[in-house]
């Protein structure tokens, strides 16, 4: 408390370049797009609903769909 | 800049899902055998065994991983593109503590806050009747929690420039839990166990879920961080030329900047 300045100087880190949003847009759209997809074979296809015939989608990634929580069967 | 964090993002989600596997492997998987062996004891009298599609060797192994690292990958992307987002944009904050908040929040708004209402179930726990109807209510929960989440950031940047940023955060998270409580209050109730199902292994496959993605949200969270941090390092001020410098005499030279220089490391 005696030498504040000792205390306030060193550490203002330099605040963060923030990423214009426009920039952002296409990644955002490919990357999202993508992670639902893979989102959804993981924790809804060949349950709820069904885009490919079968079960083997389900059957196979079974053991991970019920323990990271989604509904299985 | 965005291609760079959202291949990062992925690449640390693969690692995610390794340490997330280990978990499920080592914990999980024992409650998983116990559910299928209390199923197949309580199969209705008569009832033919359905015929196994993937063994449950390809399940417990193979198969768990592919989910996993699908998962990972998938969480690891998405977290990518919102720390994109929020870098610069939450405050004055350090990009592995970005990180850290980032993941934070994920793990709230895609696990934690949806469970709490509809809580992970082992197989032979749950109607398959009504699996379109658990699917749609825990997506809806988790849509509700994401939007809380992301509402609550928002306000709380909102109002730190009145309130300052830690009443600002205590308000917006009070306001979150308040929306998520009525969310909750609203959205119907899930009894599905069946009669006599072990409580013990139902409590123990409950945590083993929140611990596997707990363990891979961390994962993702503190690496990203700390890989993004290391890469935002400034280069050391060096003309490029000298490249071929012999050891000794470089390290010499170089030891007071890079002992003294750290309080004026702010280009990049
Ligand atoms: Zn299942």
């Amino acid at each position: 408390m005696a030498h504040p300045s000792v205390l306030d100087a060193p550490v203002a880190p330099a605040p963060l370049p923030t990423i214009p949003l426009s920039e952002l847009a296409p990644f955002a759209l490919f990357g999202s797009l993508l992670a639902l997809v893979l989102l959804y074979f993981v924790g809804a296809e060949q349950g709820a609903v069904s885009l490919v015939a079968g079960s083997n989608v389900h059957e196979f990634v079974h053991d991970a769909r019920h323990l990271l929580g989604f509904p299985c069967h | 800049m965005v291609r760079t964090l959202l291949i990062r993002g992925m690449l640390v989600g693969v690692v995610a899902a390794v340490l997330a596997f280990v978990v499920a492997k080592v914990f999980g998987e024992s409650e998983v055998g116990l559910a299928i062996a209390f199923e197949s004891a309580h199969e209705a009298p008569g009832a033919v065994a359905e015929p196994e599609v993937v063994s449950r060797t390809v399940q417990s192994t193979i198969g768990l991983f592919t989910g996993l690292l699908a998962f990972g990958v998938a969480v690891g992307g998405l977290f990518s593109l919102v720390y994109a987002v929020a870098q610069g944009r939450l405050g004055a904050l350090r990009a592995r503590t970005t990180a850290g908040l980032v993941a934070l929040a994920g793990f709230a708004g895609m696990y934690l806050l949806p469970n709490l209402k509809y809580p992970a179930n082992p197989p032979a726990v749950g109607n398959p009747d009504t699996i379109g109807e658990r699917t749609s209510l825990y997506f809806a929960a988790m849509l509700i929690s994401l939007a809380v989440v992301v509402g609550g950031f928002v306000a709380a940047r909102r109002l730190a420039p009145r309130f300052g940023s830690w009443d600002a955060a205590l308000l917006a998270l009070v306001g979150a839990l308040v929306v998520i409580g009525l969310a909750y209050y609203a959205l119907p109730a899930a009894d599905e166990t069946p009669e006599g199902f072990p409580a013990d292994v139902l409590w123990r496959f409950r945590v083993d879920s929140l611990a596997i993605q707990a363990t891979l949200w961390a994962t993702v969270g503190l690496l990203f961080g700390a890989l993004t941090e290391r890469a935002n390092r400034p280069a050391p001020v060096r003309t490029p030329g000298a490249a071929p410098a012999p050891v000794p005499a470089l390290a010499a030279g170089e030891a007071p900047t890079a002992s003294g220089g750290s309080p004026v490391a702010t280009g990049a």
